[in-house]
């Protein structure tokens, strides 16, 4: 736009550059759609361990106690309280999905209270759950 | 050829679109099932972890667990190759690259739903110390 001919308007540009003060701005209920197909690719990889989980278990007690070794190292439990924190995401979301499915929480007011809501719920559940993990003396 | 059918006709659901919807309904069933089953999963990991073999294995000796775990993968499974096909579908523009990711997904969904139901009910069919 700098080289724009004198006396010539701007011309308009896509709603997606217009970074600085054009109509485009950041929004809870896109932040919450990206975050369920962020938490579903995820999950995906949470899926495969827990294949890897039943693998050890049918190859017998050493390959189990290889599993669990990993899963209970510093970096196991760093990587199961994420992907606790992408199910309890995604299970609240893909709850909100089935209400939208109904034909319930369009408005948008409605649509950012519920993206809070499932955002709330997923961190307030995982650390409940990781609290249970802890009292049960599993950590 | 002449086509007979009109596009209200194809529009009341007897053209192709009456097989469209198999996958946007097998997603939400898969998703309601895994709302229980996950829940189900999450509840027992908590007295699952810290345990040792046997005490995981005589878990999975129960039909209860064994076939609640049964279920949980195949959904999982089936669930996540639905939703990782829409995402590859989204990315992907040219076809080859497409189809080649499309058919690693799949392969790689089935593959692991197999192992992963075979190990469980391996176990599950097996007695108290003669498995491994």
């Amino acid at each position: 736009m700098a080289d724009a001919a004198p006396g010539l308007r701007p011309r308009p540009i896509s709603p997606q550059i217009q970074l600085n003060g054009g109509i485009w701005r950041w929004h809870l209920t896109m932040v919450a759609s990206i975050l369920h197909r962020a938490t579903g690719v995820a999950l995906y990889g949470g899926a495969l361990l827990l294949m890897l989980w039943a693998l050890s278990l049918a190859s017998g007690a050493d390959a189990y106690a290889v599993f669990t070794g990993l899963a209970g190292s510093i970096l196991g439990k760093i990587a199961l309280f994420g992907l606790t924190l992408c199910a309890f995401y995604h299970l609240g979301n893909g709850v909100r999905h089935l209400a939208w499915d109904s034909g319930y929480g369009f408005k948008p007011k409605t649509a950012t209270t519920t993206a809070w809501l499932v955002m709330a719920f997923a961190v307030i559940a995982t650390l409940l759950f990781w609290g249970l993990l802890g009292m049960s003396g599993a950590l | 050829m002449a086509v007979i059918r009109s596009p209200l006709g194809r529009a009341r659901g007897m053209g192709s679109s009456k097989h469209g919807v198999g996958h946007f309904i097998a997603q939400r069933v898969t998703a309601v099932a895994l709302i229980f089953l996950v829940l189900w999963a999450l509840a027992s990991s908590v007295s699952l972890a810290g345990g040792d073999y046997e005490s995981a294995a005589a878990w999975l000796r129960s039909p209860i667990n064994a076939g609640l775990a049964c279920l949980l993968a195949f959904a999982a499974f089936w669930h996540m190759q639905l939703g990782m096909r829409t995402i590859i579908e989204d990315y992907f523009a040219r076809p080859a690259t497409k189809a080649v990711c499309l058919l690693l997904n799949i392969f790689l969904c089935w593959a692991a739903g197999a192992l992963t139901i075979l190990s469980i009910l391996k176990v599950a069919l097996s007695t108290s110390g003669v498995s491994v």
